[in-house]
């Protein structure tokens, strides 16, 4: 079967019932989407599947035969974030990260669909993923300004939350 | 290096029928065969060898999703995702749209849900107490053998047989009522689906009171007392305790979900 991953196809044989999850990770070495439960519960191994967010660790592999698939590897580069990356950067929505790419994947997708900052909406978007820092409120509020088409200027970010929070601000 | 956490495609003959004709003759009379519908649920199984395939028939290029509507008759192929019900008039779009978040009903089948063996926390088929409700017929096949029967019938010997769809008039009127799930990855521990023929046929069902989803034929012949009906049902059940919900609860909630059912319907009307 050929996946392609990022833009790059790979031929990988012999895998049709492997979990998409353990051919990116451990055939392709493509890290990004993380094993956490490896039973659909949590959410940190999802990538998209032509756009579509999909578990790894729930899809075989070889339903992914001939699909465009996309980590968080894919979504920017480090010089050219994606605006959902600025976004929670910006809004400082990652915490241990592990959480971090599918959550951004599953963003990604739904403004993609047109979603908007309304935030049941995106709290039913990204229901079935779990943060184990429990940093909801920063990754909706992030998600929200992606949505929102807010834009960030990422080389103030730190220094303007730091400055607030100098001042008393608080957050 | 290779994969530490899945069964090796070695050790498994992986079948991939490009037709239904290929799916019945591969599928032939079931045994050692795991049918991989979505995958949402066999994947985990094998991935912690909870299960081992000899053979695993994949589904997935066998043609058998859709939906296909002809006068007030609507067939639903098995392979067809959970989430393309969700905008479906109740009881399915409503119980649709209680299973799991969206990235998993949206690779998750209506056949997957239906003839998912009990699991080791709970009972997964939420589907089965709307299609019960519905009257819904299965078309199955086993040793070349393809027949249509009531769900009711079917369910009990789902592990037998590989269901290739269902089909139901559409209702007159439907309803659903189910428990909150305290996450979206959790089954649906108590769940009450009802809906009213054309003809004025009642059917009341239950998901998450025994191994499958059961008709609550006391609670239909008491529907015109909501009240009455909800405590009839719990004739029709055996419910049991499992990690999401205990048999006690199950017993006291079953009646209001019930009577909201009826309630529903009656509104409705």
């Amino acid at each position: 079967m050929n996946l392609t991953v990022n833009g790059i196809t790979h031929g990988v044989d012999g895998r049709e019932l492997a979990t998409l999850l353990d051919v990116l990770r451990e055939d392709i070495g493509v890290t990004g989407p993380k094993a956490g439960c490896h039973q659909g519960g949590c959410g940190a191994c999802t990538v998209l599947v032509d756009g579509e967010p999909r578990r790894s660790c729930l899809l075989p592999a070889g339903y992914a035969d001939g699909t465009e698939i996309t980590t968080v590897e894919g979504l920017g580069t480090p010089e050219k974030l994606a605006p959902i990356q600025q976004a929670f950067v910006h809004h400082y929505a990652a915490q241990c990260g592990f959480c971090t790419s599918g959550m951004m994947l599953a963003a990604h997708a739904y403004i993609d669909r047109g979603g908007t900052d309304d935030h049941d909406a995106i709290q039913q978007a990204l229901g079935g993923h779990v943060c184990r820092c429990t940093g909801y409120s920063k990754i909706i509020d992030a998600v929200a300004a992606a949505a929102r088409g807010d834009s960030f200027d990422l080389t103030t970010t730190a220094v303007g939350k730091y400055t607030t929070m100098a001042t008393g601000g608080g957050e | 290096m290779a994969a530490a956490s899945v069964v090796t495609d070695a050790a498994t003959e992986v079948l991939m029928p490009g037709s239904e004709d290929e799916a019945i003759a591969a599928f032939g009379d079931g045994a050692e065969v795991v049918v991989v519908g979505g995958g949402t649920i066999v994947l985990p199984d094998l991935t912690y060898r909870r299960r081992r395939a000899r053979k695993a028939l994949m589904l997935g290029g066998a043609g058998l999703a859709g939906i296909e509507t002809q006068g007030s008759r609507v067939t639903i192929g098995t392979m067809t995702p959970v989430q393309e019900l969700v905008d479906m008039p109740a009881p399915l779009g409503p119980c649709a749209a209680n299973v799991a978040d969206l990235e998993i009903r949206s690779q998750g089948t209506v056949g997957g849900n239906l003839c998912a063996r009990e699991g080791y926390e709970a009972p997964r088929g939420d589907l089965q107490s709307a299609f019960l409700a519905l009257g819904a017929s299965a078309r199955s096949a086993a040793n070349g053998d393809v027949t249509e029967e009531p769900l009711e019938d079917f369910l009990p010997k789902r592990r037998e047989r590989l269901l290739l769809g269902v089909s139901f008039d559409e209702p007159a009127a439907g309803a659903f009522a189910g428990l909150d799930r305290p996450h979206t990855h959790d089954y649906t521990a108590l769940a009450v689906s009802g809906a009213k023929g054309t003809d004025g046929t009642l059917r009341l069902a239950a998901t998450g009171t025994g191994s499958w989803g059961v008709r609550l034929p006391s609670a239909e012949a008491a529907a015109e007392d909501p009240v009455a009906a909800g405590e009839a049902a719990l004739e029709d059940v055996s419910p049991h305790d499992d990690a999401l919900a205990s048999a006690w609860y199950r017993t006291k909630v079953l009646p209001v979900l019930v009577r909201r059912v009826l309630d529903e319907l009656k509104e409705s009307a």
